[in-house]
């Protein structure tokens, strides 16, 4: 039996209308990665964010080796100082600072600096952790995996016994992971207990030892990792079993290839992409694929006249369409959902009703404004055709998980009605309940509705799963398309790297 | 809670005339306690003969004419560009010039030649506005920099459409629409207010303006991938706002009977964005309340006419101005909203604890 380091017995949280922890016991030992599971709105968040004192628990007790009785986390700052530290998905530090000073700031006491000593200091806790940065390198010139692994580096040099990585992975490619999983090992090994916290199932059975899986806000259980196999855990963390996801994957796709081409494009290039064609079949789901930085958003982007569209003939229905700016494209009828939902899809302060009807009341044009009825009574079908939780239409769309403010921008563009429809990595970061809700939207949607669909994700699987033609890139060029037998994970990657 | 707090500051709920209510209301119970006749409302004889209600409570409304009007518009500008345009005083001072220019033209002054300048004045001040409103837009320059130009030499401007003289309005119809129209006795520029109050609602119910000015001012880039150009939008609320100053500089000159370029409109920029604030509008854009900013600028002509009420020296005015302002503005803070909002959770959990026992 190892040390326990941290235990969290009965923990409570109650929100104005939900109740957010019920009840919820979390132990941790020294030394181990403990994965916390759950889809998103179980109370992951919460409960870390209990944990570090960014919300007062209202019930429960929460002991942490080296405090005497129940320990007191009123604030974050209490949590740093009995040795819990945090590293969120996004990452919280200068990027305009050196790597030193990031590691130094706010933990000076005097007032004078000693850089000369803060930078050595820094050399060699980088070196003995094995991150590839200098101190004096500024921030935002290392790769989203290094910063994340300054931070991760700030949070052990203040001598912490629990540490908190909260996504860490969501914006790193497989070798950035690698490199993050070689450092929590390294921490693992000095005693330290982290509590890792993602959306992606493979990682967690890389790195962890044991699973905590919460569902709506109540303990579900914690689990050794090897009692555990992956496909149990999705239907703890769901709720119900996995027969639904089963049949869900052996749907075979055909493609009809008599259909009519809806949408076609010659030599389409915009400031960010180089010349492509491109064409897509109604009722036909077909996907870009590649690795990050491939080239496949850029492609969709100037599609959808997002970034500015260079040269390229598009036909739209038969029709030639001139696409330069979103409204072209909107008024053409093709709806984008973009890659980056917090920059580019929600308007953060608005109400779920106002961020559904946008494109539609965009649509529409300037002096056609909806009445309010008409917008309530759209905002309402859709909130229970997607099955979006959340409070009430008029929330802001801010304050709804990630996979429901998906589910939101999803349903502003099927209010459109396009004859196509753009969805790049609309499943990214989101629960696994929600991804499969999504998928099979997709396929429906082209099935009965005759849309077309060009998705795209990093999951190949899931790729495979819902195109039934993929469009390979590499290197901002199209370098293959796969159809039929060619669907096979092995050959797309080979088509990827670039092997034949 | 970081988030619950950001988004309760922003939105633009009944939450976010808090502040300026309330703050109305301690102006008038104060006032109220310390002399309630500074609320009478009598009949006085004008100067030029006609009835006409007076007192503190019409001085206010009336004074705050030119102020409400450009605050309106400072809050589209606001909410649009994430910014205030600092130079609505000085291209007053060039809206009040073209409007003079136009009417010393002719013999005689008319109503039509008057509907002319104001029209003039409109267009003119409009291009002004484009010219900041280019900067902002099209520029991305900070719009308190890109509006320090015209800050810095619209008073010159004026001062070059009319000449070195502060050319006089002598007409009837000036003084009507300054003052009051004979057989009407509430001070026409409350009349003004009304009518920009309207068209703005017009605007509003009639097109998409809000909504577009809200995602532009919350999230550019995402309106600009539902359609909206964030550009038109930005432009848009400077021409708004432009309409709103040649108004505001056309009370501001028939009011006087005079241009005078060094003093119209002067230092109003300051009050409109104070306006503006105190309406719980969020300075950064987005989402935004008409109608806070214009509780704001009465409130702002309330407490100069209170501290006037008091025999404070003009001097001083200023000094006590800014002790209130800071109250009401620090009230209105994301900090204090905070704090009493879980105050009131507080409150009501417990209540429903205490009901939960009694069931029990």
């Amino acid at each position: 039996m190892q040390d326990v380091v941290l235990t969290m017995r009965g923990i409570c949280k109650q929100f104005p209308g939900t109740r957010a922890l019920n009840q919820v016991d979390f132990t941790l030992r020294k030394g181990e990665v403990h994965a916390l599971m759950g889809e998103n709105g179980a109370g992951k968040s919460t409960l870390i964010k209990v944990l570090t004192g960014v919300y007062e628990k209202d019930g429960g007790t929460i002991r942490i080796e080296g405090v005497d009785g129940e320990a007191h986390i009123h604030s974050p700052q209490d949590a740093q100082r009995i040795g819990i530290s945090t590293v969120y998905q996004e990452i919280t530090l200068c990027p305009n600072l050196t790597v030193a000073e990031n590691m130094f700031i706010g933990r000076t006491d005097s007032a004078v600096v000693q850089w000369k000593e803060m930078e050595k200091r820094t050399t060699e806790l980088l070196r003995n952790l094995g991150i590839p940065a200098r101190a004096r390198q500024e921030l935002s010139s290392c790769s989203l995996a290094v910063q994340q692994m300054v931070a991760i580096a700030r949070a052990v040099d203040m001598q912490c016994k629990v540490l908190i990585l909260d996504e860490p992975t969501s914006s790193l490619d497989d070798k950035e992971v690698e490199m993050l999983f070689m450092l929590m090992r390294d921490l693992k090994s000095r005693g330290v207990g982290i509590i890792f916290v993602t959306h992606f199932l493979e990682q967690v059975y890389e790195i962890s030892d044991r699973i905590t899986v919460l569902r709506n806000g109540e303990l579900v259980g914690e689990y050794r990792i090897e009692e555990l196999p992956q496909v149990e855990l999705v239907a703890k963390m769901m709720g119900k079993n996995l027969d639904d996801l089963g049949t869900f994957e052996k749907t075979e796709r055909g493609t009809d290839t008599q259909a009519e081409t809806v949408y076609e494009v010659e030599q389409l290039s915009s400031s960010e992409s180089r010349p492509f064609n491109f064409h897509i079949r109604r009722g036909e789901v077909n996907g870009f694929t590649g690795l990050l930085g491939s080239g496949r958003s850029e492609s969709v982007r100037a599609i959808f006249g997002a970034d500015r569209v260079t040269s390229g003939k598009a036909r739209m229905n038969g029709k030639s369409v001139k696409i330069t700016k979103p409204f072209e494209a909107m008024k053409a009828g093709i709806g984008y959902l973009p890659e980056d939902r917090k920059r580019d899809g929600i308007i953060a302060d608005l109400s779920v009703r106002e961020n559904i009807i946008l494109a539609l009341q965009v649509k529409k044009g300037f002096f056609h404004p909806m009445s309010r009825k008409e917008m309530e009574a759209f905002a309402d079908e859709y909130i229970a055709a997607l099955n979006i939780k959340t409070a009430s239409k008029e929330t802001p769309i801010g304050s709804l998980s990630g996979g429901n403010q998906q589910k939101v921008i999803l349903a502003r563009w099927l209010l459109t009605h396009p004859d196509y429809l753009i969805l790049d990595e609309p499943t990214r970061g989101i629960d696994v309940g929600t991804k499969l809700e999504i998928q099979k939207l997709v396929l429906k949607l082209a099935e009965e509705e005759h849309m077309s669909i060009t998705f795209i994700s990093s999951e190949i699987e899931e790729m495979l799963r819902t195109c039934s033609r993929l469009i390979v890139m590499r290197d901002r060029k199209v370098v293959g398309e796969l159809t039929g037998d060619e669907l096979t994970q092995a050959h797309v990657m080979k088509t990827i790297a670039g092997g034949e | 809670m970081s988030k619950k707090q950001k988004n309760g500051s922003r939105t633009g709920s009944p939450g976010q005339l808090m502040i300026p209510l309330v703050a109305l209301g301690i102006l008038i119970l104060f006032n109220l306690f310390r002399d309630p006749s500074f609320f009478a409302i009598g009949i006085a004889v004008n100067n030029s003969g006609n009835s006409v209600l007076s007192g503190n409570l019409i001085s206010i409304i009336d004074s705050a004419s030119a102020l409400a009007i450009i605050s309106m518009g400072m809050t589209l500008v606001t909410a649009a560009c994430g910014g205030q345009d600092i130079s609505v005083g000085a291209v007053g001072a060039i809206a009040g010039s073209f409007f003079v220019k136009v009417l010393n033209r002719g013999s005689s002054i008319t109503i039509g030649s008057v509907i002319l300048g104001i029209i003039v004045c409109c267009l003119g001040t409009i291009l002004f506005m484009l010219f900041n409103g280019t900067l902002v837009s099209v520029f991305r320059i900070q719009p308190m920099i890109a509006t320090l130009i015209l800050f810095s030499c619209g008073r010159s401007i004026a001062y070059w459409i009319n000449g070195s003289a502060t050319p006089q309005l002598i007409s009837p119809i000036i003084s009507a629409m300054g003052m009051t129209i004979p057989g009407i006795p509430i001070p026409t520029p409350i009349f003004a207010v009304i009518l920009m109050g309207v068209l703005l609602y017009l605007v509003f119910k009639f097109t998409n303006l809000r909504l577009y000015t809200q995602s532009v001012g919350i999230n550019e880039g995402a309106a600009r991938l539902n359609g909206v150009n964030p550009v038109m939008i930005k432009l848009l609320s400077f021409v708004l706002l432009g309409v709103c100053v040649s108004v505001a500089a056309v009370i501001g000159v028939c009011r006087l009977g005079q241009l005078n370029h060094k003093t119209l409109l002067i230092d109003i920029e300051m009050d409109a964005i104070l306006a503006v604030a105190i309406g719980g509008n969020n300075l950064g854009g987005g989402k935004f309340r008409i109608i806070g900013s214009v509780l704001g600028a009465y409130i702002i002509q309330m407490l100069t006419t209170t501290l006037y009420a008091m025999n404070v020296a003009p001097v001083n005015v200023k000094a006590y101005k800014a002790i209130v302002i800071i109250i009401i503005v620090v009230a209105g803070s994301p900090v204090i909203k905070a704090k009493i909002s879980s105050l009131i959770t507080r409150l009501k959990s417990r209540n429903e604890s205490v009901a939960e026992k009694e069931v029990a």
